[in-house]
Parts: C-alpha cells; structure tokens; sequence
C-alpha cells in the first residue's frame, strides 16, 4: 500500500560528471586566467614590467608570502583560521638569529631551531584549539600577541644581523641556477624553496592520512569524531604544520633581509590569507587546492608589483588588492550558489 | 534462523533531571528484523545509543553472542560488529562514497605513507555490487541524493561485517521505489543472519517488513509481540497509554465559500508553471505531489520567501505586492516550513522568544523597550493552550521533542494573528500520539475560521485532513479534487502525469 508518493526511479545513480567544466576546474581556470589578464593588463600598461629582473622580481616577493598561504590553507580546510603566522615567522626568524649569530652556532642548527620555534607555536595554537575549544580568531590572536611580544623580548628589540655568516644570505638571495653570459641570468634559491614547499604541501594534502583527515575535519567534524577518528590529535597537527611553515617562511625572509627584523611580521597573514581565498579555498573549509593557493599567492604579488611598476602609490596599491580580494570571494560565492 | 543474538537487560540509564531508562529490556535473534517504537520521549534513541557505544549504561547487562560486553566507544561497538545508521546522516560532504565508508581505517600503500583510495574504492564498488546498488565510489557525497547517502551509511554498517544492525529512521527521505530497495537490502541481510532493528514511525511499513514488535513508553518497556499476529492499533495504543484513532476522518462543514487567498497565474522559472488557485476561509486545502513537484516553491513564492517571475496574489479580495516575508506577515499569511529546525526555529532560544518573534513590536512600548513579562505570560496562555509539553516557556526550544517544537512554531504564528496559514509537511519526524495532537489543532483552526494550506506527501493524512486536493506536478497545478472524489489512486495518478 503506497502510503507515500513514489517516483520511478530505474536509472543509474551517483556517477560524478567528469568534466572540463566542473566546480573545482572552473575556479582553478578562473583564478590562473585572472593571472594571465593581470600580467597581459601590466605588460601593455608599463615597458618596465615584462623584464627578467622584475619578473624575478615578482617571483621572489611572493615566497614568502607564498609559504605562509601554503601554512595556512591547512588550517583554513578545517574550516578554522590561525591569525598568528606572520609574527611566528618573524619569531621563528629571531630565534634563528639569536642561534647563528648571538650563540655562534652552526647555520643548519639556526634553521632547524627556527622551523622547530614555528611548529611548537603552531601546535600551541593548535592545543588551545583542539583540546581546550577555544575559538581559533581568539586563540591565535593571543598567541599573535605572545610570539610577537617574544620576537622583541629576545632580540632586545633590535633586529639582529646574520653579517657574519654570509652564506646565510644565499639561502633565498642566491642562485643555484644561472644561465646566460657570465651568469647575466640567475634564478634566486629562494623561488625553488617555495616550488618544493609547494609540492611538499600538496603531497601531505592529497596523499597522507594528515590531508584526508584534514578535509574530513573541515567537511563535517562531528561525523569524523563520531567515525572514531582522534580529531583533537589530528586538528592539532594541522596547526602544528601551519606553523612549521610558518618557520621555513621565517628562514627564507632572514635570509632573503639578511637580519631578523622583530618588529616585522604582523599584517604577512593577512596576504596569506588573501592568497588562499583568492586561489578559490572556502572560508567555511572542506575543500581547497595547493595549485589555486599558488596562483592566488601569484595574483597578489603581480598586481601590487605591476602597480608599483606603473607608478601607482603604495596606499592605492593597498586598496586595490583589498578591492580584488572583495571581487574574488564575491565572484566565488556566486559561483557557488550558482552550483545549488 | 532463531538464534539470540542479542539481550539487553536491566538497562538503567539517567541524566541530569531525566530518568531515561528504567529497566528496560530487549532482545534479538539473528535474522530477524525488530522494530522498536514509541513516541518521542520513549528511551528507544537512548537505548540503541547505549548498544552503540554512545553512552555508558548506569546499570544493566548486555549481552551480546553469548558474552556480557561493556562497551566504551563507538568505534569498539564497530568492530564488535554492532552498527547503527543514524537518522541524521554522518557523512562528510567534501569526500567521496569510498573515503566516507573507511574513514578512519584508510587503506595504506605500499610505502604506509600514502592513503591508498584505490583500495577503497575497489571495496567499495564490491560492497555496493552486494547490495545492488548502482554507485560509482569516486562520487563526492554532497553531490547525491539523501537516499543515496543513506545507502552509504548502510554500506559503512556492512563493511565492518556486522550483525547488529540499528536503522533509526531510514525511510524519512525515501521515495517509494527507494524504499523497496531498502527493504530488498534488509532482506539479503536477514538471510545472512544479520539481526536489524528498526526504529520508525511509519506503522505500515512496520507491519510490511518486522518479525517482531518493542514497544516502549516513556522510559520503560512496555511489550514485546510477533508482528503477524497483532493488530498496528493496539501496537499504537500500547505506545501512547491511551485509545487514539490512527484513520479517523476529519473534516469539516463549515460554510467555505467566503475566498481568503486567490492566486493567479503564478510563475517562476522552471519551479512554478501557471499556477492559480482559491483558498476558502475555513477551509484545509492539502497540496499534494512528489517530491520536487513545486509545491514548497509555490508556499514559499506566496510568503515572500523567494522571488517569482510573475503572477498575482489576492487576500481577502485585495490585490497584494509580497516581496518579502514581512510583506506576508502583514497581510496575515504565517508559513511553517518543512526544516523546522532550520527555518521555524530559533533552537538556541526560549520558548517564549520564539513564540514572540514575529510580533515583538506589539509588546515594546515607543522607546524600545520590551515588556517581557507580558510575553512570559501570552506564551504560558499558548502552552496552555496548545498542550506543548514543557517545563515552562523559559526553556530552551531545542531541549522540547520534535512534537513539541512543532507547536511552539504554530503559537508562533497564531499569536500574530495569521489568519492564512501555511503549513510545509507538518507532521514530518513527529510520533503518533503527537501528530493526532496536530490534526485536532489544525482541524480546530479550520473551525475557528483560519484558512489553511497544508502540504504534505503523506497520502493518509492529506485524505484525511483536507477539504480539497490539489495535486501538481512538475511545476503544475496537474488536479483538483474534492475530499469526496479523492482517494491514493486519483492523487498518484495526477502527481505523475508528466507533460506529454
């Protein structure tokens, strides 16, 4: 006895449409032509632009903001938001000068020191997070406030030079690769740091229990909690890699100044978020991609070196980009309502 | 196939200020599938929780193939072989079929660094294969249909090799032809010697697929029968504690001919197709179709919820512009939509701030302030009133039964004096007792002179409620009966004619 009306449903059910034109493609072709209109617009706007130096330019500016978007958009999947990645890189950076040049030790034991100072802020954060609820703004901003306070204490408020040890420098300023006549060409280190971070990054995402868990969290946390999945463990890992990164973002900016400037740092999480958004992640989590968190990273440098280029001041360059991010997450919720 | 699978008893289990279980027992053989029912209160979730692993149990014993367990987690009761499939779907959205079913329990590559969704899927489509479902694992879950999602949580159960397997509620999002393959599924299992239990309110398909019948009340078991040889009204009245009428007509004889709403030609988009209708004061029109027939759209359209492209609304005679729901209100027109708890709702609320919402501007006086005891005591007159089971208007709505949360959004929209009133699947989720407490409310309300629309895809309870039907399809308005012309036949054949 029908009780309820029925439909006639004999088809097949729950095939995924693979094609050119799905959700996640369209914002990943959106946000890599977005690229290629910004470089088209400055390069017809100003001669200086579509030079090797500023090209190399641009490329070196966006690493280690590009780090830091690659931080960070762990903790964005989750659906949560970690505020205090700009000052742990600068901590991170004190506390690797205070290691190679106030304590005289070894290079690669600053480094390692300095990666090791950004997990362990990471982790807090992501302690104070996970096992203790905290709201993650207001947990990462006090640890925001905390690790910035620390950069001054230990620096005594001075940046601190790595002048010493010159070959510290070369980590981000120098070249591996040159090409060219006399070495005309030459490719700064720091541009390959952040490829293989990258790649570092989308393997973790997309291959380890850490990324599967990481989308699952942000997709629906009570039902990977109650699929019996230890979610404080995990949550707490992913902050604790947001901050690693947030270190080796600390090492390239050292080098790349060749000092550790305390008094640095605070507004960098900001760009990093921008460049996350930008590159099409969802505030609210459960989805994301390396590839638009790079090209989002890669809009933000471009467009505030090609108006710089121009001759635009650096207060409009500023507003601006604040203007292209309100685009970009309007345009991406309008996509996504257009997908209901 | 008349092993006992398992016996729980003794099952004592409280929280702060509820005694939720008092000494209950239940038991289950291999095979067999049992129901559990009772209203909303009863301890049923309560007990299945404590088989599941969800709670701790205060006092009692279960037993489970022979041995006493005790356990700690859901994922013991898992591997145990004990899984439930919870009404609520617990399922990521972002995931696919595979990496939903083995979360947590990842197959690993070779290098034990690496998910391995190869595996996955493979296991998957094997399983889905079993139950001949037609799934591709690789599909995101959020892209699919509830009963397909359904079929995942059922398909997770059957991967941990279950043989207890609790379905609470499976049937709610399901159509017709869904549910028969559900059912083809439950009994593949049961000729494994899978032991299901049952949890529904939907008495006739517990009397189509159940071996065996629990009925609890309020906290404590009340009776165990063979589902052949017992009639589903005294099943019902051993629920409630009291006689209620589960088919009785109701309809009322008052003059209808006085019109309250007429719409014209309303259309918008591909959702609504020239529809135009009359509702008479006094009058319960039902509206009836399948699901994603338009019959939402067009409340929602008439409330100023979502935009049309065209058409006219008449209230009383008097050609109105509804843009926006307080444009409605205004006119008298209260809409009770089909998600209460996301749409009717304030759950983090009182009672008495939900029952004041839409007329707040009524108690506060001309500086802004609000007088709140004048309200405390209106909603107590609607409690009263309306016999909603609460400790007082001062309690927060999300702690009342599904039943009770129903009431609350109609005082809502009494205490604003809506004289048209529009109610999306009413009775959705609500048990027995409290759905014939909602028939009389609503056939109440038609006498007093309110005129109201009621959808639903419950066929007894639109012929049993309404006045007329008017049943659409696809967009349109595909058949308009009177009460006396209208049985399921009719309604099921104009709810699937399809335009030629």
């Amino acid at each position: 006895m029908a009780n309820t009306i029925s439909k006639n449903d004999s088809k097949v059910v729950g095939v995924p449409k693979k094609s050119l034109f799905s959700a996640e493609n369209l914002q990943k072709f959106l946000a890599f032509g977005a690229l290629m209109i910004l470089l088209l617009f400055f390069t017809l706007a100003s001669p200086f632009f579509l030079t090797f130096d500023n090209i190399v330019s641009i490329t070196l500016s966006t690493c280690v903001n590009g780090i830091l978007a690659l931080g960070i958009i762990f903790v964005i999947i989750t659906g949560g938001i970690d505020l205090s990645i700009g000052t742990v890189m600068t901590f991170s950076s004190v506390m690797a000068g205070v290691t190679i040049t106030n304590m005289g030790m070894p290079i690669w034991l600053g480094i390692i020191v300095g990666i090791l100072t950004g997990t362990f802020c990471g982790f807090l954060s992501g302690t104070l997070v996970s096992r203790l609820k905290l709201q993650p703004f207001i947990a990462t901003l006090g640890v925001m406030m905390i690790t910035k306070g620390f950069s001054l204490v230990l620096s005594g408020t001075k940046p601190i030079y790595f002048s010493d040890t010159p070959s510290f420098r070369q980590i981000t300023a120098g070249s591996i690769i040159k090409f060219g006549a006399e070495g005309k060409y030459s490719i700064p280190n720091g541009i390959f740091i952040f490829l293989l971070m990258a790649v570092i990054a989308a393997i973790i995402l997309n291959k380890t229990k850490l990324g599967r868990y990481n989308f699952a969290i942000g997709s629906n946390e009570e039902a990977t909690k109650l699929s019996g999945v230890n979610v404080v463990k995990w949550k707490t890992a992913i902050y604790a890699l947001c901050g690693a990164f947030a270190g080796v973002a600390g090492i390239v900016m050292a080098a790349r100044l060749d000092s550790a400037q305390p008094a640095l740092g605070q507004g960098y999480e900001l760009d990093a978020i921008a460049s996350v958004v930008i590159g099409g992640t969802s505030m609210v989590g459960g989805e994301g991609t390396i590839l638009g968190t790079v090209i989002g990273a890669f809009i933000i440098s471009t467009l505030t070196n090609g108006l710089k280029v121009m001759g635009v001041a650096q207060e409009w360059q500023i507003v601006i980009t604040g203007l292209v991010l309100v685009l970009a997450v309007l345009l991406d919720t309008l996509r996504k309502r257009g997908n209901k | 196939m008349s092993d006992t699978l398992l016996v729980m008893e003794g099952i004592d289990k409280s929280f702060p200020g509820v005694h939720a279980l008092d000494h209950c027992k239940f038991d289950l053989r291999a095979g067999e599938i049992h129901a559990l029912v009772g209203e909303n209160g009863a301890g049923k979730s309560t007990l299945m929780k404590i088989l599941t692993g969800v709670h701790a149990k205060d006092e009692g014993k279960v037993i489970y193939k022979g041995q006493e367990i005790n356990v700690q987690g859901t994922k013991e009761a898992q591997e145990l072989g004990i899984c439930i499939v919870h009404q609520e779907l617990n399922l990521m959205p972002h995931l696919t079929a595979a990496q939903n079913m083995f979360i947590g329990r990842e197959f690993m590559g070779k290098n034990k660094l690496f998910v391995n969704d190869g595996e996955a899927n493979k296991r998957a489509k094997e399983l889905f294969d079993k139950m001949n479902l037609k799934l591709d694992p690789r599909a995101k879950v959020g892209s699919l249909t509830v009963a397909m999602q359904q079929m995942i949580e059922i398909a997770k159960a059957l991967s941990f090799d279950s043989s207890v397997l609790v379905m609470d509620e499976p049937t709610t999002a399901l159509t017709e032809s869904e549910i028969d393959e559900l059912f083809k599924i439950m009994d593949t299992l049961k000729k494994n010697g899978v032991g299901i239990v049952y949890i529904s309110h939907r008495m006739d398909e517990i009397k189509r697929i159940s071996d065996r019948i629990t009925i609890m009340r309020d906290g404590t078991y009340v009776n165990t029968v063979d589902t052949k040889d017992t009639d589903i009204q005294q099943v019902i009245n051993m629920m409630v504690g009291r006689t209620i009428y589960e088919t009785a007509n109701e309809h009322n004889y008052t003059d209808l001919s006085q019109v309250a709403l007429e719409v014209k030609h309303l259309n918008s988009g591909k959702k609504i197709k020239d529809v135009s209708f009359k509702l008479h004061k006094g009058e319960i029109l039902g509206f009836s179709g399948l699901m994603g027939a338009g019959r939402t759209e067009v409340a929602r359209a008439i409330f100023g919820a979502d935009k049309f492209d065209s058409g006219e609304i008449y209230v009383k005679g008097q050609k109105v512009k509804i843009l926006r729901p307080e444009h409605a209100v205004g006119h008298g027109i209260g809409y009770l939509s089909e998600d209460r708890k996301r749409y009717g709702l304030n759950l983090g609320e009182t009672v008495e701030q939900n029952i004041s919402l839409p007329c707040i501007d009524k108690y506060t006086n001309k500086f802004g302030f609000t007088n709140m005891s004048t309200i405390t005591e209106t909603s107590k007159d609607y409690i009263q009133k309306l016999s909603i089971k609460t400790p007082g208007p001062k309690q927060k709505v999300k702690n009342l039964s599904g039943g009770n949360q129903q009431k609350v959004v109609i005082a809502k929209w009494l205490l604003r004096d809506c004289d048209i009133l529009i109610f999306d699947e009413p009775t959705k989720g609500i048990d027995v007792g409290a759905k014939s407490e909602i028939y009389k409310l609503l056939s109440q309300l038609a006498k007093e002179g309110k005129a109201i629309i009621m959808i639903s895809s419950e066929l007894p309870e639109i012929l049993r409620m309404s006045n007329r039907v008017i049943v659409m399809c696809e967009g349109r308005i595909t058949g308009e009966l009177d009460i006396s012309q209208a049985n399921q036949e009719e309604i099921i054949k104009y709810a699937t004619k399809r335009e030629a």
